[in-house]
């Protein structure tokens, strides 16, 4: 066990610094689909793709712009935590009543103003559940990177596989799958927090 | 003030501004009204730029305002919709504060502005200002809505049906309140309506739309009295009662027709108990054929009287009189002249046939601007 924990923190680590860059990366997409006509279905298509590549083809492809090691498994994590935080930052920008959006505009704020005071703020509870589900899904992902030489549970896993030792692959999944729950818990609740206070 | 000239606007095929010219006043409170369709919003929404005319100029103080930042320009105008639309993440503070803070204010200035407007719809500071909309009722929240279109003193606001959404009971008091609000600070305000009972009440000129042109233009009294259209008349329902209005009406529709009278034979002391019994400070009296031959005061009697004696001696004429066919201006204009505070009603034949006091005026204009009164 003494030699898991560290395991842990590097798993949960990896996952954090993409979802942090997926986040910024994601939410600028999602503002610039909404305020941008027709760049919005280009965007939308462009996460949407980098979806359906199965994720170890896109470690594979990634690896040889980016070599083995953590960076490489960062950038694959956040290409695809991409699609769940752009795609409900688009939806909740879009979804702000007409009305709010009127009365912005009436006021006299400029477009940056509407997006920092009105538009983002009330879109975030929905940016916030995208948010969600791309940790919990990066979470179990992050498990590839043992293939491309980055650290974290895939390591445990990956050994269990090849000596056939059933115990191993358990002492890198259990973790995996009890995080990924108690992320989705906490922050569910905060999503539901979060959505009270919206209304 | 407000000038449009030669405005037009459509949409595809359809029409919304046909030419319109108009001039609103500084310091009018500016209703427009008409079918849905008409025009009214659109016209509204050109003033600060929400919409964007085709063609034509729209001036305010004489500066063309399409040459104006379109976000500076809406800084200086107050803006209220129907569907209130505050900002559900920010306390009612954070609301009325909004524009003055796009305003650089400082936040002395700001605080005293959140007070100040707080305490004039009488929703205390320390209850109030923390609050999310969610936590007040429909009619709070607009009156929130009118102070933020307030907080930074515009000139003009522009109201978009704001009370459209709100129960008859917080409409009546949310009208009275902006009529107060807009007397006090002597705002330009032009208020989108289809209610015309709204209107009628609010109004300083009211300009009725219809197919993207103005009807008419004029004040609530003289819409009623000459509707310019067919489409007005059926706007102004109810209120029209057939030419049952102030201008054709005559002295005796004013007058209460129950009056006490007494012959001239009547001696002083029964003069007394008389009025005592009925509470009132002075009598008619009639000749025997019932013809009016002045009138006697308590006081006269008191002063002058002598037991026993015939009230025909006391009589004096200072009472007012006018014909009961007379017109109703020359009796109100006698009404606000008469020392005795009530002008008496002559049938014909001279005969007494009521008399108009300040009540009966103020009850019968009340009738013919908004129908039979219960009481």
């Amino acid at each position: 066990m003494g030699d898991l924990f560290p395991l842990i923190v590097e798993h949960i680590l990896l996952v954090l610094i993409a979802i942090a860059i997926a986040s910024a990366l994601g939410v600028l997409l999602g503002m610039i689909s909404y305020w941008v006509p027709y760049l919005d279905k280009i965007i939308l298509w462009i996460v949407d793709s980098l979806q359906t590549i199965p994720s170890l083809a896109l470690l594979a492809i990634l690896m040889i712009f980016f070599g083995l090691g953590n960076t490489t498994l960062i950038v694959g994590l956040v290409l695809y935590s991409l699609l769940p935080i752009v795609r409900n930052t688009y939806i909740g920008l879009t979804g702000v009543s007409p009305h709010l959006k009127d009365a912005a505009r009436g006021m006299g704020m400029s477009r940056l103003q509407r997006m920092l005071k009105v538009e983002l703020p009330l879109s975030f509870p929905l940016i916030f559940s995208g948010i969600k589900i791309a940790t919990v899904t990066a979470l179990s992902i992050a498990v590839m990177g043992v293939l491309i030489g980055s650290g974290g549970l895939g390591y445990p896993i990956f050994r269990g596989i090849q000596t056939m030792n059933f115990h191993a692959i358990m002492t890198g999944t259990i973790p995996v799958v009890i995080m990924a729950l108690v992320f989705d818990f906490f922050m569910s609740k905060m999503e539901q927090k979060l959505v009270k206070r919206a209304k | 003030m407000i000038q449009f000239r030669n405005v037009n606007k459509s949409y595809g095929k359809k029409t919304i501004l046909d030419n319109l010219t108009l001039d609103i006043k500084a310091g009018e409170f500016v209703i427009l009204i008409g079918p849905s369709g008409c025009g009214k919003t659109t016209t509204l929404k050109t003033i600060n730029r929400l919409i964007e005319p085709d063609s034509g100029e729209i001036f305010i103080d004489g500066k063309d305002i399409t040459k104006m930042d379109p976000v500076k320009l809406r800084r200086t105008i107050g803006y209220v919709i129907q569907q209130i639309g505050l900002f559900p993440n920010m306390t009612v503070e954070q609301n009325i504060a909004l524009v003055p803070k796009l305003l650089k204010y400082t936040n002395e200035e700001i605080d005293e502005i959140v007070h100040r407007l707080l305490d004039l719809v009488n929703m205390p500071y320390e209850e109030n200002a923390k609050k999310y909309p969610s936590e007040l009722s429909g009619g709070q929240q607009q009156r929130i809505g009118v102070l933020r279109a307030l907080a930074a003193s515009p000139p003009i606001v522009l109201m978009d049906e704001p009370f459209g959404a709100l129960d008859p009971l917080t409409r009546d008091t949310l009208q009275e309140e902006i009529k107060k609000i807009q007397k006090k600070l002597g705002k330009t305000i032009v208020f989108v309506t289809h209610d015309m009972d709204e209107a009628l009440r609010l109004a300083d000129t009211i300009v009725f739309m219809n197919e993207g042109k103005v009807l008419q233009m004029a004040s609530p009294e003289e819409m009623l009295q000459n509707p310019a259209d067919p489409i007005i008349k059926s706007f102004l329902g109810k209120h029209m009662n057939n030419g049952n209005n102030a201008a054709n009406m005559v002295a005796s529709d004013f007058m209460r027709a129950k009056v006490l009278t007494v012959p001239k034979t009547k001696k002083t002391l029964e003069c007394i108990a008389l009025m005592s019994r009925r509470d009132v400070s002075s009598l008619i009296v009639v000749e025997d054929d019932d013809t009016y031959l002045g009138t006697v005061s308590v006081d006269k009697i008191k002063a002058e009287g002598k037991a026993g004696k015939e009230i025909s001696e006391l009589v004096t004429l200072e009472s007012m009189t006018v014909n009961r066919n007379s017109n109703a201006q020359e009796a109100f204009e006698l009404l606000i002249a008469s020392p005795t505070g009530y002008v008496l009603v002559l049938n014909d034949d001279n005969t007494v046939a009521g008399l108009i006091t300040k009540t009966s005026m103020a009850k019968a204009m009340g009738e013919a601007l908004w129908g039979e009164m219960t009481q």
